[in-house]
């Protein structure tokens, strides 16, 4: 555990679920530094967000080892701390605001960690006023579209400081002006992360390095280098838009 | 799915502690369920219409929900006059109405009445996150409450959920009808409803625990204090002691007829 600079590393990890013939990630072995921001491009189905929840204690892998801020992470109790300090975005923002209000759903973290009603509600307000959601605190959570519930999720792991984030498929059923939203936010951030997106755009945008993963394991020897390329122009000289 | 068209208004009474207010909805309506006497049951329903007026309630709505009861109450008046046992009021031909079924049916339209505007004044006008926030400040056992606020927050997710398998099943040509078919199909349309349902509550509660969640629920909200709450309360008490004593006699008694 000398290496301070990795905060998680994976050997040999595979998890089978129950009833079913494959391994969903199967001998997985990487390692994630502090610095490091990576997208994730993979087809449906190839692990990843089994290995989101793996990562976050929600299951316990078949094989291999975990290890986490230096830690070898086995039960339960392992998990504990690394959940005040890894947040997981959820792909349906439905799951993870369960409170009747914004703002009681974003305290909800802060005070389970023990903090004081006002501190949590101090917490909690300045993390929505950092992603320019001041005026949602009194707002009913079901009661807002789609893009908003995705922002006050990402209030939601914020408001508990953590120092990593794993997003999974945080644009689905976003707009455009949202997902530049998020982009922006998550640059300013800038905290160390996985990304999974289909989203060649935001997932460049976001993150430093771009890994496929297939058959439950990231292939990391072939990253992927999104890069200009000069084309022929169908649009030709009219007017037009990249998007 | 759910409106709370009442629970958004500045009156006075949407002003007060949402403790008081649940607390003496239920202490009023146990009170008027129990009621034998028709002047307690008449103050009663007077209470209500006052309660209503100072909610500002909107009439439209009002009378919107009681037409739901109505139905109801059409049906009693109908069947127990001429069910009840006891002295005839009325003859015509065979069909006999006893004095003792309308009483009956009198009460019973009466309460339900003061009930039901009771609830709409003082219980209706406040949203259900702040009534499951009022039921645990008054020792409501914290699982029941947070049972009832995770219904309420995902009923509409399930609602929708049921919009969407429905539409589906409707574009590919469903039409319900008197065959095993459309039992069938229904049958798997809630089956399904079932299973997202539990899938869900799985993801919720993995979203939970990584919040930290250990069993235990903090509350954010402080409810003010205020003078005009013990106000409320010391009228409600005297008109609880008021139907009290007209229930027995000691006020207003009125003769039987």
């Amino acid at each position: 555990m000398a290496d301070e600079t990795i905060l998680i590393r994976m050997a040999g990890v595979s998890y089978k679920y129950p009833g079913s013939q494959l391994n969903a990630v199967d001998d997985l072995s990487m390692t994630f530094g502090k610095k490091d921001r990576i997208g994730l491009i993979a087809p449906n189905g190839s692990g990843k967000t089994t290995l989101f929840h793996l990562i976050m204690g929600l299951i316990k892998p078949d094989q291999g080892d975990i290890e986490i801020f230096g830690k070898k992470v086995v039960k339960e109790k392992d998990f504990i701390p690394v959940r005040q300090k890894i947040g997981l975005l959820f792909q349906d923002s439905d799951d993870q605001l369960f409170s009747p209000t914004v703002i009681e759903d974003v305290a909800f973290g802060p005070l389970n960690l023990g903090k004081s009603k006002e501190e949590a509600i101090d917490i909690s307000k300045r993390t929505l006023q950092f992603l320019g959601l001041e005026d949602f605190a009194d707002r009913i959570t079901f009661k807002l579209s789609g893009g908003e519930k995705r922002l006050v999720a990402l209030a939601t792991i914020l408001s508990m400081e953590p120092s990593v984030l794993l997003l999974d498929e945080p644009t689905t059923g976003l707009d455009s002006r949202t997902k530049a939203k998020l982009i922006d936010i998550l640059n300013h951030l800038s905290l160390p992360g996985i990304v999974i997106s289909h989203e060649y755009d935001f997932i460049t945008a976001v993150t430093d390095h771009i890994y496929t993963m297939e058959n439950g394991k990231i292939n990391l020897d072939e990253e992927l280098h999104i890069h200009k390329h000069h084309h022929v122009h169908q649009h030709g000289k009219q007017p037009h838009k990249h998007v | 799915m759910i409106n709370e068209p009442f629970a958004s208004g500045n009156s006075i009474v949407h002003r007060l502690d949402p403790r008081f207010r649940t607390f003496f909805a239920v202490l009023l309506s146990i009170e008027v369920a129990l009621l034998k006497d028709f002047s307690a049951m008449g103050f009663a329903l007077l209470v209500a219409f006052f309660l209503a007026a100072s909610a500002r309630l909107n009439i439209r709505e009002v009378m919107k929900r009681l037409s739901s009861i109505f139905g109801f109450l059409l049906l009693l008046w109908i069947v127990i006059p001429l069910t009840y046992e006891g002295t005839p009021a009325w003859q015509a031909g065979w069909l006999t109405w006893t004095r003792e079924g309308i009483h009956l049916s009198a009460q019973i339209s009466l309460k339900s009445t003061a009930i039901l505007m009771i609830f709409m004044a003082l219980v209706a006008t406040m949203t259900l996150s702040t009534l499951g926030r009022a039921l645990k400040r008054l020792s409501m056992p914290g699982k029941l409450v947070h049972l009832l606020l995770m219904t309420y927050r995902y009923i509409f997710v399930i609602g929708q959920e049921y919009q969407r398998l429905y539409t589906a099943m409707r574009i590919r040509g469903f039409r319900p009808s008197t065959s095993l078919h459309s039992y069938k199909t229904y049958a798997y349309l809630f089956g399904m409803l079932f299973v997202r349902a539990s899938k869900r509550a799985e993801r919720v509660n993995q979203a939970m625990i990584l919040r930290g969640f250990n069993g235990r629920f903090y509350s954010l909200d402080d409810f003010q204090p205020s003078y005009k709450n013990w106000i409320f309360a010391g009228t409600m008490m005297m008109i609880f002691t008021g139907i009290l004593l007209m229930e027995n006699g000691l006020l207003w008694p009125m003769k039987p007829f």
